[in-house]
C-alpha cells in the first residue's frame, strides 16, 4: 500500500527528471536555431565572387579575400610560435620540474592566465609588440598576441596528455640507459601526441575566432590586399564579420552571415582533420 | 611528474659523457625558458596595466574613478566616473547568471545523474560545439535574431539593449557551466547516493538533498568562473548592448560595458597618450583585477571540493 505522501514524492521525482531532461536540450536547440539562422541569411551570398573579392562599400561587390588570407597568415604564424613553445613548457613542467614552490607558482599562474579576458591580452600586445617592438599593425604582432593568449591551453593539454602516459614506459627507457630527454623525446611525447594535438587544434580554433585582441592591436577593418609577408598589415575573418555586423544595412548583416559560414567551415575543417589524424595515431600506437 | 617521481633517479651519478650531459642541460634550459614565458606574461600584463593606468591616475584620482557616476571621458565637460560602465557590465552579468546558471545546472544534473551513456555521448559533444563558436558570431546572432525577437514581443525595446547581450552571453557560458558542474557532480562518490537510496529517498531527494549539496563548493566554483568569463566577454556585448554608458537597471535600453568601451576607444580616432585614450588602461586594469579575484576564488573553492572527495 503506497501512502499518498509517497506517491506525491515519486511524482515530484518524475517531474524533476522530466524537467532536467527537457532543459538539457535547450543548448542544442539554440545551436540548431543559430546555425539555421546564419545559413538562411548568409547562404545566398556565398559564391566564388564572395571568396575572391575584397571588402567594398557596395554589398554586391564585397568579398572576404583579404580577411580569409589574413586569417590563414595569422593562424600559420600563431601555430609557428605557440606550438613549439607550448609543448616545450608543458614537457618541462610535467617531466623535468620537481614539485616545488616554483612549479606550484607556475601552475597557479597558468590557470590564472587561462582566465584573463582576451581583451587584456590585446592591451598587452598593443603596448609590447605594436609599440615597444615596433611591429606596428602587422601579421607578426597579431600572431604573437594570439600565441600568448592560447599558450595556457596548449601547456595544460600537453601536461594532461603526458600525465596519461604510463610511468612504466619511462622506467623501461631509464633502465636501458636513456637520459631524461631521450626518454621524453622518444617515448613519452609520441605516446602523448594525439592528446597534445587535440589541445593544439582546440587552441588554434579559439585563436581563429578571437576578435577583441586583434581590434586592440589595431588590425584594420578595411584592407584591400592580401598580406605578402609577416610585416604586412592585415584583417581577419572575425574582424570583417564584426565590421559588417555593426553596420545598420541589412545587406551587410547578410554578408556577415556569409562570412560566418566561411569561418565555421574553416573551424569544421580543422577539427575534422584533427579527428582523422588523432584516429590514425591512436591506431598506430596500439 | 607522476611517472618519474616514484623513480628517484640520481642523474648526476650516471656516467654520462661530457657532451651528452651538456646536451641534456642545454635542452633543459631551453624548456625552462619556454615555461618561464608564462610567468613573464603575467608580469608583463601587470606591468603595462600599472604603468599605463598610472599615467591616467596622475590626472584623475582613484576615488573619482571608482566612485564617480558619470562617464564622459571623450566629451567636454569630461568626467571619469567608471560606475556607469561597471553598472552596464553588472546588468549583463546578472542576466547571464539568470539564464546560464539554472539551465547549465539542470543540464549537468541530467548529464551526470539521469542520461543514459549513449545520450550523454551525443549531448556532450554538441554542447562542445556550442562552446567552440566564436564570440563575434554570438554578437551577430544577438543583433539579428534575439533583438528582433525581443522587439516583436516588447516593442519598446531599444535596438541595442542589455537583455539581448545577456541572453547570448548566457548561451555562450552555458556549455562551460554544464560541463564543469557535470564534472563536479560525477566526482561525488556513489556511496553517498546509495546511502540515500537505502533509507528510502526518491531520485529527486537524492539529487537535490544529497548530491547537489555535497558538490556545492565545486558548483559555486564553476558559477564564479563562468561569470568571470561573462565579465570579460567583449564582442557580443559590443555588438548587442550598445555604446551608451549609464546607470540603469532597465535591461531594455542601450548601455555600455567595460569591455565594449575599450573596443569603442580603440576603434575610434582618440590619439594615443591623450587622457581620454589612457582611460582604456584604467578600465582594463579594473577588469583584470575583478576577473583575477574571481578566478582565484574559484580555484580555491575547487581545491577545497577536491580535498573533500579525492
Amino acid at each position: 500500500m503506497i501512502s499518498p505522501d509517497l506517491s506525491r514524492r515519486y511524482f515530484k521525482a518524475k517531474v524533476f527528471h522530466l524537467f532536467c531532461a527537457s532543459v538539457a536540450w535547450i543548448g542544442v536547440l539554440i545551436l540548431g536555431v543559430l546555425l539555421f539562422h546564419v545559413t538562411r541569411e548568409g547562404f545566398p551570398w556565398l559564391d566564388m565572387q564572395f571568396i575572391n573579392d575584397f571588402p567594398s562599400r557596395f554589398p554586391k561587390k564585397a568579398g572576404i579575400n583579404s580577411a580569409l588570407f589574413g586569417t590563414l597568415w595569422l593562424i600559420g604564424f600563431t601555430a609557428l610560435f605557440s606550438v613549439p613553445i607550448g609543448i616545450a613548457a608543458g614537457v618541462y613542467l610535467e617531466e623535468f620540474e620537481k614539485k616545488n614552490a616554483f612549479s606550484q607558482f607556475v601552475d597557479l599562474n597558468i590557470s590564472n592566465l587561462a582566465g584573463v579576458p582576451s581583451i587584456v591580452y590585446g592591451m598587452l600586445g598593443l603596448v609590447i609588440f605594436v609599440r615597444w617592438f615596433g611591429l606596428e599593425e602587422s601579421v607578426l604582432a597579431g600572431a604573437m598576441t594570439m600565441s600568448l593568449l592560447i599558450l595556457p591551453v596548449i601547456i595544460i593539454s600537453t601536461r594532461e596528455a603526458l600525465r596519461a602516459v604510463p610511468g612504466t614506459i619511462r622506467q623501461a627507457a631509464f633502465a636501458l640507459g636513456a637520459t631524461r630527454w631521450q626518454t621524453v623525446y622518444a617515448h613519452a611525447l609520441p605516446q602523448a601526441f594525439p592528446g597534445i594535438l587535440t589541445g593544439i587544434i582546440l587552441a588554434l580554433s579559439r585563436a581563429i575566432g578571437e576578435t577583441a585582441p586583434l581590434i586592440m592591436i589595431g588590425a584594420l577593418t578595411y584592407v584591400a590586399f592580401v598580406p605578402e609577408g609577416p610585416m604586412d598589415e592585415f584583417t581577419a575573418l572575425p574582424i570583417q564579420i564584426f565590421n559588417w555586423a555593426s553596420r545598420p544595412q541589412k545587406e551587410f548583416h547578410e554578408l556577415a552571415a556569409a562570412a560566418i559560414l566561411v569561418l565555421l567551415f574553416v573551424l569544421l575543417l580543422m577539427n575534422s582533420i584533427a579527428v582523422i589524424i588523432r584516429h590514425r595515431l591512436e591506431n598506430r600506437n596500439r | 611528474m607522476q611517472g618519474t617521481s616514484e623513480l628517484s633517479l640520481d642523474e648526476s651519478a650516471l656516467d654520462l659523457s661530457g657532451s651528452k650531459r651538456w646536451r641534456e642541460e642545454i635542452i633543459k634550459g631551453i624548456l625552462f625558458l619556454c615555461a618561464s614565458l608564462s610567468v613573464l606574461t603575467t608580469f608583463a600584463i601587470v606591468f603595462i596595466l600599472v604603468k599605463e593606468a598610472g599615467i591616467f591616475f596622475q590626472e584623475v584620482s582613484v576615488f573619482d574613478f571608482l566612485f564617480g557616476t558619470k562617464w564622459t571621458p571623450l566629451l567636454e565637460p569630461r568626467s571619469f566616473g567608471v560606475l556607469p560602465l561597471v553598472c552596464g557590465t553588472l546588468l549583463v552579468v546578472v542576466g547571464t547568471a539568470l539564464f546560464a546558471l539554472p539551465v547549465g545546472m539542470a543540464t549537468a544534473i541530467y548529464l551526470s545523474e539521469y542520461a543514459p551513456s549513449r545520450l550523454r555521448s551525443i549531448l556532450k559533444p554538441l554542447l562542445e560545439v556550442l562552446a567552440g563558436i566564436p564570440t563575434v558570431v554570438y554578437g551577430y546572432f544577438a543583433l539579428t535574431f534575439i533583438t528582433p525577437m525581443l522587439r516583436s514581443v516588447l516593442p519598446d525595446v531599444q535596438i541595442f539593449n542589455a537583455a539581448s547581450a545577456a541572453i547570448v552571453v548566457g548561451i555562450m557560458v552555458l556549455p562551460m557551466v554544464a560541463s564543469l558542474c557535470d564534472d563536479t557532480l560525477r566526482a561525488v562518490p556513489d556511496s553517498l547516493r546509495q546511502g540515500a537510496y537505502a533509507v528510502g529517498a526518491t531520485p529527486f531527494e537524492v539529487n537535490m538533498g544529497v548530491v547537489v549539496p555535497s558538490a556545492l563548493s565545486g558548483i559555486m566554483a564553476s558559477f564564479v568562473l563562468a561569470l568571470s568569463r561573462a565579465i570579460g566577454e567583449t564582442m557580443a556585448v559590443t555588438l548587442a548592448a550598445g555604446a551608451t554608458p549609464r546607470m540603469t537597471a532597465d535591461p531594455f535600453v542601450a548601455i555600455q560595458t567595460m569591455t565594449a568601451y575599450i573596443v569603442q576607444v580603440s576603434l575610434g580616432d582618440t590619439p594615443a597618450g591623450e587622457i581620454g585614450y589612457q582611460t582604456i588602461f584604467a578600465v582594463s586594469a579594473l577588469l583584470f583585477v575583478i576577473t583575477l579575484f574571481m578566478n582565484i576564488f574559484s580555484s580555491k573553492m575547487l581545491k577545497r571540493f577536491r580535498e573533500v572527495y579525492e
